[in-house]
């Protein structure tokens, strides 16, 4: 598969002809939000969750991916009788602005004389734009309160910005294995990606569209750093120790750099199927808002501030394995939420699954989403 | 708010409650603001909730209790009376309740001081020290006393600040905290007839409860 194979898929997406303005003050002139739905909104338009998506995540949370064909990313949370119960409520998830799964991003075109994509003169993002374009979607579909905002990593830092842009427009929130800023651990790993991408020959100083190549050896090592950050120490032993591949070994090969250790093979492959569905330049942009974001900062470093008179119910989930997004940035927020006085829930999962636990199949995280939900749907009303 | 306090379900539910949080329960108005430190499972916020349109809420250390809580829709959060008292904001809420956790704190002074900080009124319970099954096994056996309230052997048990009906009084006294009502009971859940005379309850009631406000 090509780089042309991100281009192929025909999205289902919302054209904002007016474009927006964004924080850095430079203005897209047009944008479109890719986006999909499940679910049926109800004739009150109450019923509506809005799903934000991870860093590599997309809008295909409950359905086969059109690039991979692989399950929905959250196929085990949102569906018929699961925890985001689609029977009942309708459920929306789009692609982040910056994205390359058909939202307005770096790979999109400028403008339609040049035919040229935006490349590297795509603007800097925040998290708060991705949550501007999302309020601009919801706005189109006609919904005006969403009963939730549910996401975990880079998207619970959307729910966390969504809930304090927007309070009255958040009946519930739940911001899952995140934080309220980037610490300098996160963008350190976030920078070694991105050296990684600069470094391949191929990257070309971000036009390497212009020969349909991909710097696809820089992606990959950026996404097999990122991935370690996802697992813990536990779970990479659980799954791979150190053991080795039988048929190399078997084979005699001599070089002490083939597929030795199970664990390195795995994060070959990691790497490899990653470069085929998601674009470099959005991997930076992307990156980069993490980097940016930092809730109280916007405060005069007060969080408690980013929620004061917040009507939104609250329910935090950490994992006490995730070292990434680790439970104490969590009890930050709670506590921020606390000195709002906030209505708050808070609970860390116990799990040795490491960051990528809220994709997984965790019981005690899925019964917490659900009753939360329930809960809140008792409280607004919801039939 | 649904009104739920006719239905079999909550009668359920109140009549297998644990005796002191029935007791609170009663002393709590319909529609105030609670913050149930060391909730549990969350039955107290629950129940007020229900029976009382009460926007309950609770702070709970053991993870296991807070998990079953929130994914029974209740709005619970993992903490300790301890260190996550202090964050919230003055007079936040209209009653601040401690069941039987008093004597498991680090601080008890200190945490008494942010109920009264954070909340209104406080509303706390304990089991007495002063009861005189506890003061007839020390002064009989010479060993720490083991009933069903103070079920756990010394070296196990996470009460490391037991006090009497008495004891109570007298910090109450110290803090120049105003005792708007109190009452013991007995092991039967009877509140106790010698309610009037702290001498007698201090004797014959197994568990404390009392609502405090500042001067």
């Amino acid at each position: 598969m090509n780089h042309s194979a991100l281009s192929v898929v025909d999205h289902q997406r919302a054209l904002f002809a007016d474009g927006m303005l964004l924080e850095c003050g430079m203005t897209l002139p047009q944008m479109e939000i890719a986006y999909r739905t499940y679910g049926t909104l109800n004739a009150e338009r109450s019923n509506a969750i809005l799903i934000c998506h991870a860093l590599t995540g997309d809008q295909y949370v409950a359905e086969p991916h059109p690039v991979t064909g692989r399950g929905g990313w959250w196929e085990m949370v949102v569906g018929p009788g699961l925890p985001i119960d689609t029977n009942r409520y309708f459920v929306i998830c789009s692609n982040v602005l910056g994205g390359c799964m058909g939202s307005t991003g770096p790979r999109s075109l400028r403008d339609a004389e040049s035919g040229l994509p935006w490349g590297t003169d795509f603007p800097p993002i925040t998290i708060r734009d991705m949550v501007r374009a999302q309020k601009r979607l919801i706005e189109r579909l006609g919904i005006e309160r969403l009963f939730a905002v549910v996401g975990g990593s880079m998207g619970g830092m959307q729910v966390l910005d969504w809930a304090s842009a927007y309070p009255e427009n958040v009946f519930a929130a739940v911001p899952i294995a995140t934080a309220p800023y980037h610490s300098a651990q996160n963008i350190a790993f976030n920078e070694v990606g991105r050296q990684a991408i600069f470094a391949d020959q191929d990257y070309k100083a971000g036009r390497y569209w212009e020969d349909d190549s991909i710097p696809a050896r820089g992606l990959a090592v950026a996404r097999m750093v990122a991935h370690i950050t996802y697992l813990s120490e536990e779970a990479l032993t659980r799954k791979f120790g150190r053991r080795q591949r039988s048929t190399d070994a078997a084979a005699g090969i001599s070089s002490p750099f083939s597929d030795m250790f199970e664990v390195e093979s795995y994060l070959r492959y990691q790497g490899s199927s990653f470069v085929n569905r998601f674009d470099a330049n959005s991997y930076l942009t992307i990156t980069r808002a993490c980097d940016y974001f930092d809730l109280a900062a916007e405060h005069g470093d007060n969080l408690s501030a980013a929620f004061a008179g917040s009507p939104t119910r609250f329910c935090l989930i950490s994992f006490s394995s995730d070292w990434l997004y680790p439970t104490a940035e969590s009890r930050v927020v709670a506590r921020a939420l606390n000195a709002a006085a906030a209505n708050v829930s808070f609970v860390e999962i116990a799990s040795d699954k490491g960051h990528d636990a809220f994709l997984l199949d965790e019981p005690d995280f899925h019964r917490t989403l659900a009753g939360f939900l329930a809960g809140c749907a008792e409280h607004a009303g919801l039939a | 708010m649904p009104d739920g306090s006719d239905s079999n379900g909550v009668r359920y539910v109140a009549k297998n409650m644990r005796l002191d949080l029935r007791l609170i329960a009663e002393m709590i108005p319909a529609k105030t603001k609670v913050l149930d430190i060391g909730c549990g499972d969350g039955t107290l916020i629950d129940h007020l909730f229900r029976t009382r349109g009460c926007d309950a809420r609770g702070i709970e250390i053991d993870m296991a209790e807070v998990t079953h809580a929130v994914a029974h829709g209740l709005p619970v959060m993992q903490g300790d009376a301890d260190s996550d008292l202090a964050q919230y904001p003055d007079g936040a809420f209209d009653f601040v309740v401690l069941s039987r956790t008093l004597q498991a704190v680090e601080r008890p002074r200190e945490v008494l001081r942010q109920m009264l900080r954070i909340g209104r009124h406080a509303v706390v319970s304990f089991p007495n020290f002063g009861f005189w099954q506890v003061r007839w096994q020390l002064l009989w056996s010479g060993r720490m006393p083991m009933t069903s309230v103070w079920a756990r052997p010394w070296h196990e048990t996470p009460n490391i600040h037991p006090c009497t009906i008495r004891d109570f009084f007298v910090l109450c006294h110290e803090e120049g905290y105003v005792v708007e009502k109190w009452l013991a009971v007995d092991e039967a859940g009877q509140r106790a007839p010698w309610r009037r005379f702290v001498g007698l309850a201090n004797l014959f009631g197994e568990q404390a409860l009392f609502q405090l406000r500042k001067a």
